[in-house]
């Protein structure tokens, strides 16, 4: 599609250990348009936060091997960009991070202010273009500049609905709550202009009061902005709340992807069913998805979920589904896929 | 305004704690079997005589008296006379201080000057041969004696190659002391030849003690920047694209002296028991060769004021790190 902000094709990362080779991502492939609120779903371990730090080209350098893929993005591949290039053009200015849990995050040895101060020194949309645009230690921070980065800081702040910006900018990160800690990532994120912001878990730290609060927040402010979210979560509650569509993935392998309505109405993975069945409900109760997750290191082959799938034919063992478009932007890699028809197992 | 509440908060706990010491010392040194009169009296006193002196020193009160009495001498400066030097001992004191003082803060200086950055770079190039190289320098730093370490350097540095003096503070007299801080002395006169003249004596001795202190501070620094890479923090600010260099000189390294500021604390305390070694074998007239003069001369007066003042520093030295530890991490701010 045209308007593809980013696209991941055909991507597969591998970690090392003692034990073996962690198939961790098996091909994957995910598009996301610009502006656009993508939720990707999965239990732990499916690969989502590594996808989330491929993306970012955060990957442990010493365990993690990018065996294939390309990741295209403003016209280039990520994947192929050095590092220098991807630190200084891209992270913190074009893709930006969320954090999962705000209160490591921080670092705790240095105030809040100081370390948003830091970011603008070097990310600042006011940066875009200019002439000092290099990178550097001892570059310098024009007191201009560093005057009308302060108003923005504290205007975002004022819309993160942080109380007395300026006295939090003074504080230590273990000063503040837990809460106004994930709102200052998210006042972090957006402060550079970002395109993208990749938001790994935001809420899954924080009270579950607090959990809405900053997905509302997060949701609005990227609407109005414009700036495309993908949104990392095992809570289909809190992808519903916030997702234009959803990607499920399973054991390393994106299965389906569809638009939020799309999902929870006509899911037509079998996983994506059995996840959907399990979120608990007052007639059905609590139930699980029978089998486990497979191991990594041995994964078996064809489409991975096929030892837990009812319907997994000789083909599932042998050969990973195509994708299938269900209708315009719902697709699903399933050999035995779903009608819309059928009622729940 | 933290900072300054900190402050007072460990001040409070100074003189308690160097009130214990004065206890610890007073008490040691009355437990020891000898009988001070009978020392001083000499061979040939009458038990007449002997009684006569006790009574004169104060010796024949109950201990807690002695101990009030000690308390308060100590308050006016007093710590007797040393039956070696016949002076004031706190006089003797006083005037050997700066030399150690002088030679512990510098060796503490360059051993962080060298053994921080050391300590990032061997973190930064985990399993790289400078980092197994800089083990082993380690390691060997130190295991090595010094005593051994300081003859080999003046074998090589001062006897064959000739390009060290052999040992002492300076040539001939020295500044008339102003602080007894030669170098800052030096500096106050603005007397180059004086300055250098120090340092240049100052160069193996600070080599010597600098050597396991250096050793020491790259293993905890190493240890604490690897932490710190695994860290959270580093993640994000990783993700977020700060500069590679701001994240380890800046964002790392505040978090990795956490630990190395205790350990230079505890070296301090490390350099003033060396120090003893180091000035007999150098001749440096600091508090160390007094020390070993007073022991192998039971000069009870003398080794009590050293004890005094070796724990005095070292409770300052402890103080300083606690204040230290505070600023660096505001956690610790209570």
């Amino acid at each position: 599609m045209a308007s593809e902000l980013i696209s991941v094709r055909n991507l597969r990362v591998s970690f090392g250990s003692d034990a073996g080779t962690a198939k961790v991502l098996d091909g994957v492939d995910l598009a996301i348009r610009a502006g656009e609120i993508r939720g990707l779903v999965g239990e732990s371990g499916c690969g989502k936060t590594t996808l989330a730090r491929a993306i970012l080209g955060i990957l442990p350098r010493n365990s993690a091997r990018i065996e294939s893929g390309e990741i295209r993005f403003g016209g280039r591949d990520l994947l192929t960009l050095p590092e220098s290039a991807l630190a200084s053009e891209v992270r913190g200015r074009e893709i930006v991070y969320i954090p999962q849990d705000p209160s490591t995050a921080f670092n705790p040895v240095f105030t809040i202010g100081t370390q948003i101060d830091d970011l603008m020194r070097f990310k600042s949309p006011l940066l875009r273009g200019g002439a000092d645009d290099r990178q550097g230690f001892f570059n310098s921070y024009p007191r201009e500049r560093r005057a009308a980065d302060r108003a923005r800081v504290l205007e975002l702040l004022r819309l993160v609905q942080l109380p007395n910006p300026e006295a939090v900018l003074r504080k230590y990160p273990h000063e503040v709550s837990g809460g106004q800690r994930q709102r200052l990532m998210i006042a972090m994120a957006l402060l550079p202009e970002p395109k993208l912001v990749i938001a790994d878990e935001p809420t899954t730290a924080l009270d579950v009061t607090v959990q809405a609060q900053i997905l509302k927040l997060l949701k609005q402010l990227a609407r109005e902005r414009g700036v495309a979210v993908l949104f990392t979560t095992h809570d289909l509650g809190a992808a519903y709340e916030i997702c234009d569509r959803i990607t499920v993935m399973y054991a390393g392998q994106e299965v389906e992807e569809a638009p939020v309505d799309g999902f929870f109405e006509r899911p037509s993975h079998p996983y994506t069913r059995k996840l959907l069945d399990s979120l608990p409900s007052s007639e059905a109760g609590i139930r699980g998805i029978a089998g486990e997750i497979p191991r990594l290191i041995d994964p078996p082959p064809g489409c991975r979920f096929h030892p837990r799938c009812e319907r997994a034919t000789g083909i599932c063992r042998t050969e990973r589904p195509p994708p299938e478009a269900v209708d315009a932007l719902h697709s699903v890699r399933c050999h035995h896929r779903l009608s819309a028809t059928e009622p729940a197992s | 305004m933290k900072t300054l509440v900190l402050i007072v908060n460990r001040l409070i706990w100074f003189f308690p704690t160097v009130l214990g010491l004065l206890a610890i010392v007073f008490f040691i040194s009355h437990v020891i079997p000898a009988d001070p009169a009978a020392f001083v009296a000499g061979e040939n006193a009458t038990p007449e005589t002997i009684a006569a002196i006790r009574a004169r020193l104060g010796l024949d009160q109950p201990l807690h008296i002695q101990f009030v009495r000690y308390i308060e001498a100590i308050l006016e400066g007093d710590m007797g006379r040393s039956i070696f030097t016949g002076r004031p001992v706190a006089e003797d004191l006083m005037s050997r201080l700066p030399a150690t003082l002088e030679l512990t803060l510098v060796t503490i200086v360059v051993a962080s000057l060298i053994g921080i950055p050391l300590g990032v770079v061997s973190a930064l190039k985990r399993n790289s041969w400078l980092d197994h190289a800089l083990r082993v320098v380690t390691i060997a730093g130190l295991a090595i004696a010094s005593f051994w370490f300081a003859i080999l350097l003046q074998l090589l540095f001062s006897m064959r190659l000739g390009i060290t003096p052999l040992s002492g503070r300076i040539e001939g007299w020295g500044p008339e002391p102003i602080t007894g801080f030669y170098v800052i002395d030096a500096l106050i006169l603005w007397d180059m030849e004086i300055l250098w003249d120090a340092l240049h004596h100052m160069i193996l001795p600070v080599a010597t003690l600098a050597l396991p202190a250096a050793a020491t501070i790259v293993r905890f620094t190493r240890a604490g920047v690897l932490n710190a890479l695994e860290s959270n923090y580093v993640l994000y600010e990783t993700a977020m694209g700060y500069p590679r260099r701001l994240v380890i000189w800046k964002y790392v390294l505040r978090n990795a002296l956490i630990g190395t500021v205790t350990q230079i604390g505890l070296i301090f305390g490390i350099l003033l028991a060396g120090a003893v070694v180091v000035e007999a074998v150098f001749d440096w007239p600091g508090l160390g060769l007094f020390a070993v003069n007073a022991i192998l001369s039971s000069d009870y007066n003398a080794v009590m004021g050293f004890t005094l003042i070796a724990g005095t520093m070292f409770i300052v030295v402890n103080l300083v790190v606690d204040i230290l530890q505070g600023m660096i991490d505001p956690r610790e701010t209570r």
